[in-house]
Protein backbone atom coordinates (compact mmCIF):
# COMPACT_ATOMS: atom_id res chain seq x y z
CA UNK A 1 0.00 0.00 0.00
CA UNK A 2 1.89 3.22 -1.51
CA UNK A 3 0.76 6.53 -0.50
CA UNK A 4 0.03 7.14 -4.16
CA UNK A 5 -2.57 4.26 -4.00
CA UNK A 6 -4.19 5.93 -0.81
CA UNK A 7 -3.85 9.54 -2.77
CA UNK A 8 -6.17 7.90 -4.98
CA UNK A 9 -8.67 6.02 -2.71
CA UNK A 10 -8.86 9.67 -0.60
CA UNK A 11 -9.79 11.34 -4.17
CA UNK A 12 -12.69 8.77 -5.33
CA UNK A 13 -14.08 9.75 -1.37
CA UNK A 14 -13.98 12.89 -3.04
CA UNK A 15 -17.04 11.93 -5.15
CA UNK A 16 -18.40 9.71 -2.70
CA UNK A 17 -18.49 12.52 -0.08
CA UNK A 18 -19.60 14.60 -2.66
CA UNK A 19 -22.31 12.62 -4.48
CA UNK A 20 -24.05 11.12 -0.88
CA UNK A 21 -24.22 15.15 0.83
CA UNK A 22 -25.85 16.78 -2.62
CA UNK A 23 -27.89 13.85 -2.57
CA UNK A 24 -29.09 13.87 1.00
CA UNK A 25 -29.82 17.96 1.34
CA UNK A 26 -31.99 17.26 -2.08
CA UNK A 27 -33.80 14.32 -0.19
CA UNK A 28 -34.30 15.94 2.23
CA UNK A 29 -36.06 18.97 0.46
CA UNK A 30 -38.54 16.28 -1.49
CA UNK A 31 -39.29 14.40 1.75
CA UNK A 32 -40.28 17.47 3.26
CA UNK A 33 -42.72 18.44 0.42
CA UNK A 34 -43.82 14.79 0.58
CA UNK A 35 -44.75 15.19 4.02
CA UNK A 36 -46.55 18.50 3.22
CA UNK A 37 -48.59 16.11 0.96
CA UNK A 38 -49.44 14.00 2.91
CA UNK A 39 -50.36 16.35 6.02
CA UNK A 40 -52.60 18.55 3.69
CA UNK A 41 -55.59 16.07 3.43
CA UNK A 42 -56.28 16.29 -0.38
CA UNK A 43 -55.98 12.86 -1.47
CA UNK A 44 -54.25 14.84 -4.77
CA UNK A 45 -51.51 15.08 -3.09
CA UNK A 46 -51.77 11.97 -0.75
CA UNK A 47 -51.86 9.16 -3.31
CA UNK A 48 -49.14 10.28 -5.34
CA UNK A 49 -46.87 11.02 -2.37
CA UNK A 50 -47.75 7.76 -0.65
CA UNK A 51 -46.94 6.16 -4.19
CA UNK A 52 -43.74 7.47 -4.57
CA UNK A 53 -42.98 6.89 -0.95
CA UNK A 54 -43.97 3.18 -1.49
CA UNK A 55 -42.13 2.72 -4.95
CA UNK A 56 -38.69 3.99 -3.47
CA UNK A 57 -38.99 1.84 -0.45
CA UNK A 58 -39.70 -1.85 -2.52
CA UNK A 59 -37.56 -1.05 -5.05
CA UNK A 60 -33.64 -1.90 -4.70
CA UNK A 61 -31.45 0.97 -4.85
CA UNK A 62 -29.00 -0.31 -7.64
CA UNK A 63 -32.40 -1.33 -10.04
CA UNK A 64 -33.61 2.40 -9.40
CA UNK A 65 -30.01 3.60 -10.52
CA UNK A 66 -29.80 1.25 -13.48
CA UNK A 67 -33.54 2.17 -14.24
CA UNK A 68 -32.96 6.10 -14.47
CA UNK A 69 -29.84 5.37 -16.03
CA UNK A 70 -31.00 3.27 -18.94
CA UNK A 71 -34.57 5.06 -19.00
CA UNK A 72 -33.61 8.57 -19.16
CA UNK A 73 -32.30 8.54 -22.53
CA UNK A 74 -34.95 6.65 -24.07
CA UNK A 75 -37.33 10.04 -22.94
CA UNK A 76 -34.47 12.46 -24.58
CA UNK A 77 -33.00 13.03 -21.92
CA UNK A 78 -29.16 12.45 -22.23
CA UNK A 79 -27.80 12.60 -18.78
CA UNK A 80 -24.02 12.03 -17.06
CA UNK A 81 -23.44 9.29 -14.93
CA UNK A 82 -23.25 11.75 -12.07
CA UNK A 83 -26.67 13.34 -12.68
CA UNK A 84 -28.38 10.07 -12.76
CA UNK A 85 -26.38 9.11 -9.49
CA UNK A 86 -27.42 12.31 -7.49
CA UNK A 87 -31.25 11.54 -9.09
CA UNK A 88 -30.86 7.99 -7.85
CA UNK A 89 -29.64 8.73 -4.51
CA UNK A 90 -31.92 11.82 -3.82
CA UNK A 91 -35.34 10.32 -4.85
CA UNK A 92 -34.42 7.00 -3.05
CA UNK A 93 -33.00 8.67 0.32
CA UNK A 94 -36.30 11.01 -0.06
CA UNK A 95 -38.69 8.07 0.31
CA UNK A 96 -36.93 7.08 3.45
CA UNK A 97 -36.81 10.57 5.17
CA UNK A 98 -40.20 11.35 4.28
CA UNK A 99 -41.17 7.80 6.32
CA UNK A 100 -38.59 8.54 9.29
CA UNK A 101 -40.47 12.43 9.46
CA UNK A 102 -43.71 11.27 9.17
CA UNK A 103 -43.59 9.78 12.47
CA UNK A 104 -42.54 13.74 14.35
CA UNK A 105 -45.17 15.22 12.18
CA UNK A 106 -47.53 13.05 13.34
CA UNK A 107 -45.98 13.36 17.38
CA UNK A 108 -46.42 17.28 16.87
CA UNK A 109 -49.05 18.04 19.81
CA UNK A 110 -52.21 18.74 17.78
CA UNK A 111 -52.38 22.43 20.92
CA UNK A 112 -49.32 23.84 18.55
CA UNK A 113 -50.96 23.58 15.81
CA UNK A 114 -53.98 25.15 16.83
CA UNK A 115 -52.05 27.64 18.81
CA UNK A 116 -51.05 28.86 15.04
CA UNK A 117 -54.58 28.37 13.86
CA UNK A 118 -56.20 31.30 16.75
CA UNK A 119 -53.02 33.51 15.29
CA UNK A 120 -53.93 33.27 11.79
CA UNK A 121 -51.14 31.41 10.71
CA UNK A 122 -52.09 30.18 6.93
CA UNK A 123 -51.58 25.92 6.33
CA UNK A 124 -48.06 26.94 4.84
CA UNK A 125 -46.84 29.18 7.46
CA UNK A 126 -47.84 26.52 10.52
CA UNK A 127 -45.82 23.76 8.46
CA UNK A 128 -42.62 26.19 7.52
CA UNK A 129 -43.11 27.68 11.03
CA UNK A 130 -44.31 25.08 13.82
CA UNK A 131 -44.89 21.76 11.81
CA UNK A 132 -41.56 21.16 10.31
CA UNK A 133 -39.24 22.45 13.11
CA UNK A 134 -40.88 20.31 15.49
CA UNK A 135 -41.06 17.18 13.45
CA UNK A 136 -37.34 17.90 12.45
CA UNK A 137 -36.23 17.75 16.19
CA UNK A 138 -38.09 14.72 16.83
CA UNK A 139 -36.69 12.71 14.04
CA UNK A 140 -33.45 14.02 13.96
CA UNK A 141 -31.50 10.75 15.27
CA UNK A 142 -33.14 8.73 12.64
CA UNK A 143 -32.03 11.51 9.81
CA UNK A 144 -28.63 10.85 10.55
CA UNK A 145 -28.72 7.64 10.55
CA UNK A 146 -30.38 8.10 7.26
CA UNK A 147 -27.75 10.03 5.78
CA UNK A 148 -25.04 7.20 7.09
CA UNK A 149 -27.16 4.86 5.53
CA UNK A 150 -27.17 6.79 1.91
CA UNK A 151 -22.91 7.38 2.27
CA UNK A 152 -22.56 3.66 2.30
CA UNK A 153 -25.51 2.91 -0.25
CA UNK A 154 -23.37 5.28 -2.45
CA UNK A 155 -20.99 2.50 -3.37
CA UNK A 156 -23.61 1.31 -5.89
CA UNK A 157 -23.37 4.39 -8.12
CA UNK A 158 -20.57 2.69 -9.95
CA UNK A 159 -23.12 1.12 -11.98
CA UNK A 160 -23.54 4.19 -13.49
CA UNK A 161 -19.92 4.20 -14.15
CA UNK A 162 -18.62 6.88 -11.40
CA UNK A 163 -15.48 6.20 -9.40
CA UNK A 164 -16.26 6.14 -5.77
CA UNK A 165 -14.79 4.81 -3.39
CA UNK A 166 -15.42 1.25 -3.68
CA UNK A 167 -15.30 1.02 -7.41
CA UNK A 168 -11.68 2.80 -6.85
CA UNK A 169 -10.45 -0.01 -4.51
CA UNK A 170 -11.89 -2.92 -6.27
CA UNK A 171 -10.15 -1.28 -9.77
CA UNK A 172 -6.49 -0.51 -7.64
CA UNK A 173 -7.16 -4.14 -6.00
CA UNK A 174 -6.78 -6.42 -9.24
CA UNK A 175 -4.01 -4.08 -10.63
CA UNK A 176 -1.78 -4.05 -7.77
CA UNK A 177 -2.76 -7.55 -6.81
CA UNK A 178 -2.71 -6.57 -3.02
CA UNK A 179 -6.74 -6.66 -2.10
CA UNK A 180 -6.59 -6.36 1.39
CA UNK A 181 -4.81 -3.45 2.69
CA UNK A 182 -6.59 -1.38 -0.09
CA UNK A 183 -9.83 -2.85 0.61
CA UNK A 184 -8.98 -1.86 4.39
CA UNK A 185 -8.17 1.53 3.71
CA UNK A 186 -11.85 2.20 1.84
CA UNK A 187 -13.01 0.87 5.22
CA UNK A 188 -11.69 3.17 6.91
CA UNK A 189 -12.07 5.95 4.93
CA UNK A 190 -15.65 5.00 5.22
CA UNK A 191 -15.56 4.29 8.86
CA UNK A 192 -13.91 7.94 8.98
CA UNK A 193 -16.51 9.89 7.51
CA UNK A 194 -19.50 8.50 8.94
CA UNK A 195 -17.95 8.78 12.27
CA UNK A 196 -17.89 12.45 11.47
CA UNK A 197 -21.47 12.52 10.34
CA UNK A 198 -22.34 10.46 13.88
CA UNK A 199 -20.44 13.35 15.72
CA UNK A 200 -21.61 16.03 13.63
CA UNK A 201 -25.30 14.61 14.39
CA UNK A 202 -24.87 14.66 17.73
CA UNK A 203 -23.69 17.86 18.21
CA UNK A 204 -26.16 19.58 16.10
CA UNK A 205 -28.64 17.26 18.12
CA UNK A 206 -27.51 18.85 21.24
CA UNK A 207 -27.82 22.25 20.02
CA UNK A 208 -31.02 22.00 19.14
CA UNK A 209 -32.01 20.44 21.94
CA UNK A 210 -30.62 23.35 24.20
CA UNK A 211 -32.73 25.81 21.96
CA UNK A 212 -36.59 22.98 22.83
CA UNK A 213 -38.40 21.32 25.63
CA UNK B 1 -77.04 48.76 23.47
CA UNK B 2 -74.81 48.00 20.52
CA UNK B 3 -73.71 45.06 18.60
CA UNK B 4 -72.86 42.39 21.16
CA UNK B 5 -69.50 41.18 21.06
CA UNK B 6 -70.61 37.40 20.38
CA UNK B 7 -74.18 36.38 19.65
CA UNK B 8 -74.38 32.59 19.50
CA UNK B 9 -77.56 31.71 17.84
CA UNK B 10 -78.99 27.95 18.31
CA UNK B 11 -75.53 26.56 18.02
CA UNK B 12 -75.56 22.49 18.13
CA UNK B 13 -72.28 20.21 18.07
CA UNK B 14 -72.44 17.15 17.54
CA UNK B 15 -69.53 14.07 17.22
CA UNK B 16 -70.70 11.40 15.55
CA UNK B 17 -73.77 10.28 17.59
CA UNK B 18 -73.26 12.12 20.84
CA UNK B 19 -74.72 15.57 21.25
CA UNK B 20 -72.24 18.39 23.07
CA UNK B 21 -74.39 21.25 22.54
CA UNK B 22 -77.96 21.96 22.39
CA UNK B 23 -79.24 24.93 21.19
CA UNK B 24 -76.90 27.56 22.81
CA UNK B 25 -78.30 31.17 22.94
CA UNK B 26 -76.32 33.57 24.15
CA UNK B 27 -74.86 37.19 24.00
CA UNK B 28 -71.90 37.93 25.42
CA UNK B 29 -72.22 41.95 25.60
CA UNK B 30 -68.74 44.26 24.61
CA UNK B 31 -66.07 44.95 27.25
CA UNK B 32 -67.34 42.82 30.20
CA UNK B 33 -66.17 39.21 31.84
CA UNK B 34 -68.13 36.40 30.66
CA UNK B 35 -67.80 33.24 32.69
CA UNK B 36 -68.51 29.50 31.45
CA UNK B 37 -69.18 27.06 34.30
CA UNK B 38 -70.09 23.65 35.03
CA UNK B 39 -69.15 20.45 35.40
CA UNK B 40 -66.80 18.54 33.45
CA UNK B 41 -68.15 17.50 30.01
CA UNK B 42 -71.12 19.75 30.10
CA UNK B 43 -69.76 21.17 27.24
CA UNK B 44 -68.59 24.63 28.04
CA UNK B 45 -65.14 24.05 26.63
CA UNK B 46 -66.35 23.04 23.00
CA UNK B 47 -68.59 26.66 23.50
CA UNK B 48 -65.13 28.20 24.12
CA UNK B 49 -63.25 26.37 21.35
CA UNK B 50 -66.38 26.87 18.85
CA UNK B 51 -66.13 30.97 19.40
CA UNK B 52 -62.84 29.97 18.28
CA UNK B 53 -63.27 28.35 15.17
CA UNK B 54 -61.23 25.26 16.48
CA UNK B 55 -64.28 22.98 16.33
CA UNK B 56 -67.30 23.94 13.22
CA UNK B 57 -70.31 24.19 14.82
CA UNK B 58 -72.99 20.95 13.42
CA UNK B 59 -75.77 23.91 13.19
CA UNK B 60 -76.38 27.63 13.93
CA UNK B 61 -74.21 30.32 14.05
CA UNK B 62 -72.27 32.79 15.55
CA UNK B 63 -71.20 36.25 14.75
CA UNK B 64 -68.23 38.30 16.52
CA UNK B 65 -69.00 41.93 16.32
CA UNK B 66 -71.59 41.28 13.86
CA UNK B 67 -69.69 39.10 11.30
CA UNK B 68 -70.36 35.67 10.71
CA UNK B 69 -68.19 33.14 11.91
CA UNK B 70 -66.76 30.46 9.77
CA UNK B 71 -70.80 29.88 8.56
CA UNK B 72 -73.41 32.03 7.15
CA UNK B 73 -77.04 30.27 8.43
CA UNK B 74 -80.35 32.21 6.65
CA UNK B 75 -83.36 32.32 8.25
CA UNK B 76 -84.52 29.01 6.69
CA UNK B 77 -81.31 26.86 7.71
CA UNK B 78 -79.63 27.16 4.56
CA UNK B 79 -75.66 27.10 5.84
CA UNK B 80 -72.86 28.33 3.67
CA UNK B 81 -69.26 27.81 4.44
CA UNK B 82 -67.09 31.29 4.45
CA UNK B 83 -63.91 31.39 2.20
CA UNK B 84 -60.94 30.84 4.40
CA UNK B 85 -59.95 34.28 4.09
CA UNK B 86 -62.47 35.67 5.59
CA UNK B 87 -62.53 32.73 8.18
CA UNK B 88 -59.27 33.86 8.99
CA UNK B 89 -60.04 37.69 9.04
CA UNK B 90 -62.39 37.22 11.69
CA UNK B 91 -60.73 35.07 13.92
CA UNK B 92 -58.26 37.85 14.32
CA UNK B 93 -60.54 39.62 16.21
CA UNK B 94 -60.37 36.82 19.09
CA UNK B 95 -57.32 35.54 21.02
CA UNK B 96 -57.41 32.35 22.57
CA UNK B 97 -55.81 30.96 26.01
CA UNK B 98 -55.04 27.31 25.96
CA UNK B 99 -55.20 24.98 29.41
CA UNK B 100 -52.12 24.08 28.17
CA UNK B 101 -50.22 26.92 27.35
CA UNK B 102 -49.30 25.29 23.60
CA UNK B 103 -46.25 27.59 23.50
CA UNK B 104 -44.35 26.56 20.25
CA UNK B 105 -41.13 24.98 22.19
CA UNK B 106 -38.78 25.98 19.68
CA UNK B 107 -38.95 29.64 19.75
CA UNK B 108 -37.93 31.75 23.04
CA UNK B 109 -40.85 33.54 24.95
CA UNK B 110 -40.15 36.62 22.31
CA UNK B 111 -40.05 34.66 19.73
CA UNK B 112 -43.73 32.97 20.34
CA UNK B 113 -44.79 36.80 21.17
CA UNK B 114 -43.84 38.11 18.29
CA UNK B 115 -44.01 34.97 15.68
CA UNK B 116 -47.90 35.80 14.52
CA UNK B 117 -46.94 39.61 13.77
CA UNK B 118 -43.93 39.08 11.69
CA UNK B 119 -45.51 36.08 9.74
CA UNK B 120 -49.05 37.54 9.86
CA UNK B 121 -49.47 41.08 10.05
CA UNK B 122 -45.78 41.94 8.06
CA UNK B 123 -44.64 43.83 10.94
CA UNK B 124 -40.94 44.48 10.48
CA UNK B 125 -38.74 42.45 12.88
CA UNK B 126 -37.88 45.29 14.69
CA UNK B 127 -41.18 46.94 15.52
CA UNK B 128 -42.65 43.23 16.09
CA UNK B 129 -40.05 42.54 18.85
CA UNK B 130 -40.56 46.10 20.40
CA UNK B 131 -44.54 45.35 20.62
CA UNK B 132 -43.84 42.13 21.41
CA UNK B 133 -41.57 43.03 24.36
CA UNK B 134 -44.09 45.74 25.60
CA UNK B 135 -46.43 42.30 25.96
CA UNK B 136 -43.94 40.82 27.92
CA UNK B 137 -43.60 43.98 29.94
CA UNK B 138 -47.39 43.81 30.97
CA UNK B 139 -47.47 40.33 31.96
CA UNK B 140 -44.42 41.06 34.05
CA UNK B 141 -41.38 38.85 32.06
CA UNK B 142 -39.87 41.57 29.92
CA UNK B 143 -36.38 39.58 31.65
CA UNK B 144 -37.99 36.09 30.37
CA UNK B 145 -37.86 37.40 26.79
CA UNK B 146 -34.74 34.95 25.89
CA UNK B 147 -35.90 32.19 27.87
CA UNK B 148 -37.66 28.84 26.02
CA UNK B 149 -40.61 27.47 27.39
CA UNK B 150 -39.04 24.45 28.91
CA UNK B 151 -36.85 26.67 30.95
CA UNK B 152 -40.37 28.64 32.27
CA UNK B 153 -42.81 27.63 35.05
CA UNK B 154 -46.35 26.84 34.40
CA UNK B 155 -47.59 30.19 35.48
CA UNK B 156 -44.69 32.04 33.40
CA UNK B 157 -45.62 30.05 30.11
CA UNK B 158 -49.45 30.94 30.67
CA UNK B 159 -48.54 34.85 30.80
CA UNK B 160 -46.29 34.17 27.79
CA UNK B 161 -49.40 32.76 26.04
CA UNK B 162 -51.52 35.57 27.13
CA UNK B 163 -49.08 38.40 26.16
CA UNK B 164 -48.81 36.35 23.04
CA UNK B 165 -52.57 36.55 22.08
CA UNK B 166 -52.51 40.29 22.86
CA UNK B 167 -49.81 40.88 20.74
CA UNK B 168 -52.22 40.74 17.49
CA UNK B 169 -54.58 43.02 19.28
CA UNK B 170 -58.05 41.33 19.45
CA UNK B 171 -61.39 42.55 20.80
CA UNK B 172 -61.83 39.14 22.59
CA UNK B 173 -59.70 36.80 24.33
CA UNK B 174 -61.00 33.39 25.11
CA UNK B 175 -59.71 31.60 28.07
CA UNK B 176 -60.47 27.69 28.05
CA UNK B 177 -59.38 26.59 31.63
CA UNK B 178 -56.05 28.57 32.27
CA UNK B 179 -55.11 27.79 35.21
CA UNK B 180 -56.50 24.13 35.43
CA UNK B 181 -52.89 22.74 34.44
CA UNK B 182 -51.42 24.56 37.50
CA UNK B 183 -50.02 24.20 40.64
CA UNK B 184 -52.53 26.34 43.14
CA UNK B 185 -49.83 28.34 44.06
CA UNK B 186 -49.08 29.58 39.86
CA UNK B 187 -52.86 30.21 39.51
CA UNK B 188 -52.67 33.64 41.39
CA UNK B 189 -49.94 35.33 39.20
CA UNK B 190 -52.43 34.00 36.40
CA UNK B 191 -55.38 35.62 37.05
CA UNK B 192 -53.66 38.58 38.34
CA UNK B 193 -52.92 39.46 34.86
CA UNK B 194 -56.34 38.22 33.97
CA UNK B 195 -57.94 40.49 36.86
CA UNK B 196 -55.75 43.78 34.82
CA UNK B 197 -57.05 42.52 31.90
CA UNK B 198 -60.37 42.93 33.03
CA UNK B 199 -60.09 45.90 34.75
CA UNK B 200 -58.88 47.53 30.89
CA UNK B 201 -62.20 46.90 29.97
CA UNK B 202 -61.37 43.54 27.53
CA UNK B 203 -64.31 41.69 26.49
CA UNK B 204 -63.15 38.23 27.58
CA UNK B 205 -65.27 34.57 27.75
CA UNK B 206 -63.31 32.58 30.60
CA UNK B 207 -64.13 28.79 30.88
CA UNK B 208 -63.00 27.89 34.53
CA UNK B 209 -63.18 26.18 37.50
CA UNK B 210 -61.59 29.01 39.28
CA UNK B 211 -65.54 29.79 41.21
CA UNK B 212 -64.50 32.71 43.15
CA UNK B 213 -62.56 34.19 40.19
CA UNK B 214 -65.93 34.03 38.32
CA UNK B 215 -67.94 35.45 40.74
CA UNK B 216 -65.76 38.45 41.98
CA UNK B 217 -64.75 39.16 38.45
CA UNK B 218 -67.17 37.79 36.12
CA UNK B 219 -69.86 39.97 34.78
CA UNK B 220 -72.28 37.71 32.88
CA UNK B 221 -71.87 33.51 34.42
CA UNK B 222 -73.52 31.25 32.24
CA UNK B 223 -74.20 27.53 33.70
CA UNK B 224 -73.44 24.69 31.47
CA UNK B 225 -74.81 21.21 31.95
CA UNK B 226 -75.08 17.97 29.90
CA UNK B 227 -74.57 20.39 26.64
CA UNK B 228 -77.21 22.79 27.63
CA UNK B 229 -77.23 26.54 29.08
CA UNK B 230 -79.43 26.29 31.66
CA UNK B 231 -78.73 29.96 32.65
CA UNK B 232 -77.06 33.32 32.40
CA UNK B 233 -77.15 36.00 34.09
CA UNK B 234 -74.91 38.68 36.38
CA UNK B 235 -73.12 37.02 39.28
CA UNK B 236 -75.21 38.88 41.74
CA UNK B 237 -78.46 37.51 40.06
CA UNK B 238 -77.13 33.66 39.59
CA UNK B 239 -75.22 33.35 43.17
CA UNK B 240 -77.95 34.26 45.16
CA UNK B 241 -79.50 32.16 46.71
CA UNK B 242 -81.84 31.04 46.87
CA UNK B 243 -79.86 29.01 44.39
CA UNK B 244 -81.04 27.12 41.23
CA UNK B 245 -80.83 23.44 42.50
CA UNK B 246 -78.25 22.49 40.34
CA UNK B 247 -75.98 25.36 40.69
CA UNK B 248 -75.99 24.31 44.04
CA UNK B 249 -75.43 20.50 43.71
CA UNK B 250 -72.08 21.89 41.72
CA UNK B 251 -70.77 24.57 44.32
CA UNK B 252 -71.17 21.76 47.04
CA UNK B 253 -68.38 19.77 44.56
CA UNK B 254 -66.33 23.14 44.31
CA UNK B 255 -65.66 24.71 47.77
CA UNK B 256 -61.85 24.07 47.60
CA UNK B 257 -62.08 26.22 44.64
CA UNK B 258 -63.13 28.96 46.13
CA UNK B 259 -67.05 28.92 46.11
CA UNK B 260 -66.82 28.77 49.83
CA UNK B 261 -66.73 32.64 49.68
CA UNK B 262 -70.10 32.26 48.09
CA UNK B 263 -71.92 30.04 51.14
Amino acid sequence: MTPKLFTLLLEAALSTLGISLVSIAIGFVIAMLLSAALLSRKSIYILPARLFISFFRGVPLLVQLLLIYTLLPVIGINVPGIVAAIVGLSLCTAAYQAENLRGGFASVPRGLIEAADVAGFTGVHTFIRIRAPIALRLTFPALVNEAIMILKSSSLVSVVGIIEITKMAQDLASSTYQPIPIFASAALIYFVINSAIALLGRYAERSLKGASA
Amino acid sequence: MSVPAIAIRKLVKRFADTTVLQDIDLEIPEGKVSCLIGPSGSGKSTLLRCLAFLEEPTSGMITINGEALGFFEDDNGRRERLPANQIRAVRTKTGMVFQQFNLWPHMTALGNVSEALKLVRKVPKAEAEERAMAQLRKVGLENRAGHYPSQLSGGQQQRVAIARALALEPKIMLFDEPTSALDPELTGEVLNVMRDLAAEGMTMVVVTHEIGFAASVGQQISFLDHGRLLFSGPPAEIFAKPRHPRLEQFLDTYLDRGASMLA
